[in-house]
């Protein structure tokens, strides 16, 4: 019973739990906001309806989505001191500017023009809209640099001192922001959240192409999805592989785990599948092929990989979860490319908008960024564990002085209302979806609202007034 | 590593912009809220509807405040937010969820169709009902003072919970509702505008009695307190506080009655002003109460420095295409046929 309410444990799974339905937002808003960009630059530069019929469909998915993480980020901001406030107190001369720099650079600039995006056409000039969408989307991307640099340097801390109290101190900002995992983890991740983006609008395109609806607005959607799945995906492995080989230079532990490695090694092998077992220290079942592991790692067949017994059994992560989380994530990312390769196939045969079993491929592949994104974050988070800074700070002296059964119920509250709020907003999404981009209706932007917006009595013929 | 801690303080600079980004905040989601809170006693559906798209376009601009409140609080003085935080757990978590059911109507709402509109009607408005009502729990908590020890809450989960405070989170409720209904009274026009100045005339007495009641309990919450607004000759320097309060509950409750559609909105932020700028002076100065100066929870020169360049940029930006967002959707928000 004391053990079910540990502060520690319920913490970390509140923490969880609300991050984890957190990223799923911004990890598709970050690729839509762009996305919607170029839609609505080609837009501007060709003219053609059918942009301006998809940039309205999916402008209002945007908005449902960027609603929810918006609220859902709120509730982060302040978990740090509800749940962490030793963390905070410890560490908020260090990672409090960072997040300062988010909120001030990024998250007014999404937050206000958010509102000219959904709201402003007809109110503001075509060009201005244009921008608001732009800036939209650059607010997004600020944001995960802000936000990647202050998880970054909780991986691979530099640039601080410890002093009294043990609280940490600043003495190179420089070295602070761009810490050695930072531009990797940046990269990995904007790619992911631009993948992530492409799969569920190709997905969607996939599906109207399968039924033979909307097939003027699905060959637009399918056919740029599938030039990110082309241009992206392909990349995507070698940034990971690059983020892993940081990874093994500073954090070796997680590798250890990724590779579910016990012993140190010459000429390690690759574990394709098995169960790591923490108590007995080896892993289970494991399929294995020889030397690929030492190969992938040190460029070597021969070379030296460490092993999880190099750290003592409390200094190592909870092995299985990183071990699986990670394959999990390459398997979608070596999906997500070879879909990349068959539409090239397709496109030189002249196929690529024909071919139904792709199709049934691509709608399946809807959600594989997300799923990818998740467990790539798992790997890290929990490979980092059991450390909150790595090395440096335990997870578990961190927590805040609050009570379990308080924790529990909060949490209970958190499960109930995110499932329900966000079970709702995934249902009003599949239903916008349903519907499609609706060319008879000639508001644009609108937000569900047929009329422009706001406000009548700007001289502007709104035609609010006559249809009471 | 540069720091400004050498000639300029600091800790104060950042007490003041932390001060500002929560009365901001206060100001801005206050009419939001208070519009949630009205949201049911609307006379009509098609009145929802424009209430609704009146704030549609601003709501998530205006919450942003909190997270820079709540951000910057973190960053500036990490021990404060490392202390609060605990010490007022539930009431904090109660208004994120508030605020997580308020946000998502907006989107949802338009999105249902039929009855499950109603859910989000609902959700809207006790969604706002509850974030409203914790906010001012968390201040009359927070007020009361907070129990220290070792740079960490020591005292029990329920701390928080008094009359006080209860009185505190009602006395929001009200307040934030006449921000709402004096919001709506610039917003809109006909029946929606009519109702709205009956409802603002009737919160406006409750708001004056709460504003009575809740200053004449402070000097009992804490000695200094009572010290400070009630020995000579501060009686006399302070006196233009409540006058001025008086005053503008006057004015507003007269403009109620005419037929201006501006200054009620202007009036009703100036009590707010007033109510939090006597506030200020009786928690001066702790940022803990009663525990923890501003400067003894500061956070190092140079993080506060390193803040302050970005603040010094980027707040008359983020001040200027606030404005500018507010300019684009200016003047009445359109009649109830929206959809």
């Amino acid at each position: 019973m004391t053990d079910f309410l540990d502060p520690v444990v319920l913490a970390r799974i509140q923490f969880a739990f609300t991050i984890t339905f957190h990223i799923i937002f911004p990890s598709f808003t970050i690729g839509l906001a762009s996305w919607l960009a170029v839609v609505e630059w080609r837009y501007l530069k060709t003219g053609k309806e059918v942009y301006q019929e998809i940039y309205r469909m999916w402008v209002k998915i945007f908005a449902v989505t960027f609603g929810m993480g918006v609220v859902s980020g709120v509730v982060m901001s302040y978990q740090f001191g509800t749940n962490w406030s030793v963390f905070s107190d410890k560490v908020g001369n260090v990672i409090g500017p960072l997040l300062g720099y988010e909120v001030l650079t990024a998250f007014f600039l999404e937050a206000s023009f958010l509102g000219v995006m959904l709201f402003g056409w007809k109110r503001v000039s075509r060009k201005m809209h244009f921008a608001a969408t732009v800036i939209v989307a650059f607010g997004t991307l600020l944001s995960s640099f802000w936000i990647l640099s202050a998880n970054s340097w909780m991986q691979t801390p530099q640039g601080y001192r410890i002093g009294e109290y043990g609280l940490f101190y600043p003495t190179d900002w420089l070295q602070v922001i761009f810490n050695p995992s930072f531009p990797f983890r940046f990269v990995h991740m904007v790619s992911a959240a631009y993948l992530t983006t492409a799969f569920v609008v190709g997905g969607i395109g996939a599906f109207y192409l399968w039924r033979k609806q909307h097939v003027r607005h699905a060959r637009v959607m399918f056919g740029m999805a599938m030039i990110m799945a082309v241009f992206v995906a392909p990349i995507q492995p070698i940034l990971g592989d690059l983020h892993g080989l940081n990874t093994l230079e500073h954090q070796p532990v997680k590798v250890a785990a990724m590779e579910g490695l016990w012993d140190t090694q010459k000429g390690a092998p690759l574990k394709l599948f098995g169960w790591p077992d923490q108590e007995q220290e080896k892993t289970l079942y494991a399929i294995e092929i020889p030397k690929l592991s030492s190969l992938i790692l040190t460029h070597n067949l021969d070379g030296e990989v460490k092993g999880l017994k190099e750290w003592p059994r409390e200094d190592r992560p909870p092995v299985a979860l990183v071990f699986w989380a990670f394959r999990i994530m390459v398997a979608i990312g070596v999906m997500m490319a070879l879909t990349g390769l068959v539409a090239v196939v397709l496109y030189f045969r002249k196929k690529l908008f024909q071919t139904r079993w792709f199709q049934v491929w691509c709608m399946a592949l809807t959600p594989a960024g997300f799923i990818a994104v998740l467990t790539g974050w798992f790997v890290t988070e929990i490979g980092r564990q059991p450390y909150i800074v790595y090395e440096v700070l335990r997870t578990s002296d961190t927590v805040s002085p609050v009570v379990g059964p308080n924790i529990a119920l909060s949490l209970l509250a958190f499960i109930i209302t995110y499932v329900f709020v966000f079970g709702a907003g995934s249902y009003y999404i599949i239903r916008l979806i349903g519907k499609g981009p609706d060319s008879a209706d000639n508001a644009y932007g609108d937000h569900g609202i047929k009329v422009p917006a706001l406000v009548t009595n700007l001289g502007t013929p709104t035609g609010g007034n006559e249809h009471v | 590593m540069f720091s400004f801690a050498n000639f300029l303080d600091l800790p104060l600079i950042w007490y003041g912009l932390i001060v500002t980004a929560i009365f901001l905040y206060v100001i801005l989601d206050g009419f939001d809220l208070g519009l949630g809170i009205l949201f049911p006693f609307a006379p009509s559906e098609r009145c929802r509807d424009r209430m609704m798209n009146s704030i549609a376009p601003f709501w998530d601009g205006n919450e942003t405040w909190l997270v820079l409140g709540g951000g910057g609080l973190f960053a500036a003085f990490p021990l404060a937010y490392a202390i609060v935080m605990p010490a007022l757990y539930t009431p904090v978590i109660l208004m994120l969820l508030g605020l997580v059911f308020r946000g998502v109507a907006f989107e949802f709402r338009f999105k249902a169709a039929g009855k499950s509109r109603r859910i989000w009607d609902y959700a809207f408005h006790f969604g706002s009902l509850g974030a409203t009502f914790m906010q001012g729990v968390i201040l009359g908590g927070f007020v009361q003072g907070i129990a220290v020890v070792d740079r960490s809450f020591a005292g029990k989960p329920l701390d928080w919970l008094s009359a006080f405070s209860v009185m505190t989170g009602l006395a929001l409720i009200f307040g934030y509702t006449l921000l709402g209904s004096t919001w709506l009274i610039m917003k809109t026009d006909g029946n929606t505008q009519e109702w709205a100045r009956k409802c603002a005339a009737y919160v406006l007495i409750i708001v004056a009695g709460f504003m009575g009641l809740v200053s004449l309990s402070m000097p009992f919450v804490n000695e200094d307190i009572k010290n400070l607004w009630f020995s000579w000759p501060n009686v006399l320097l302070l006196s233009p506080m409540p006058l001025l309060s008086a005053a503008g509950a006057l004015y507003l409750w007269r403009d109620l009655h005419s037929q201006r559609e501006l200054r009620p909105f202007f009036l009703a932020q100036g009590l707010f002003l007033m109510n939090y700028i006597g506030l200020g002076i009786s928690l001066w100065p702790w940022i803990v109460p009663y525990d923890v100066t501003l400067w003894q929870a500061a956070a190092a020169p140079e993080s506060q420095s390193l803040l302050l360049i970005g603040t010094v940029i980027m707040l008359p930006v983020i001040l200027t295409y606030t404005g500018y967002c507010y300019y684009i959707f200016r003047g009445k928000t359109s009649h109830e046929d929206a959809y």
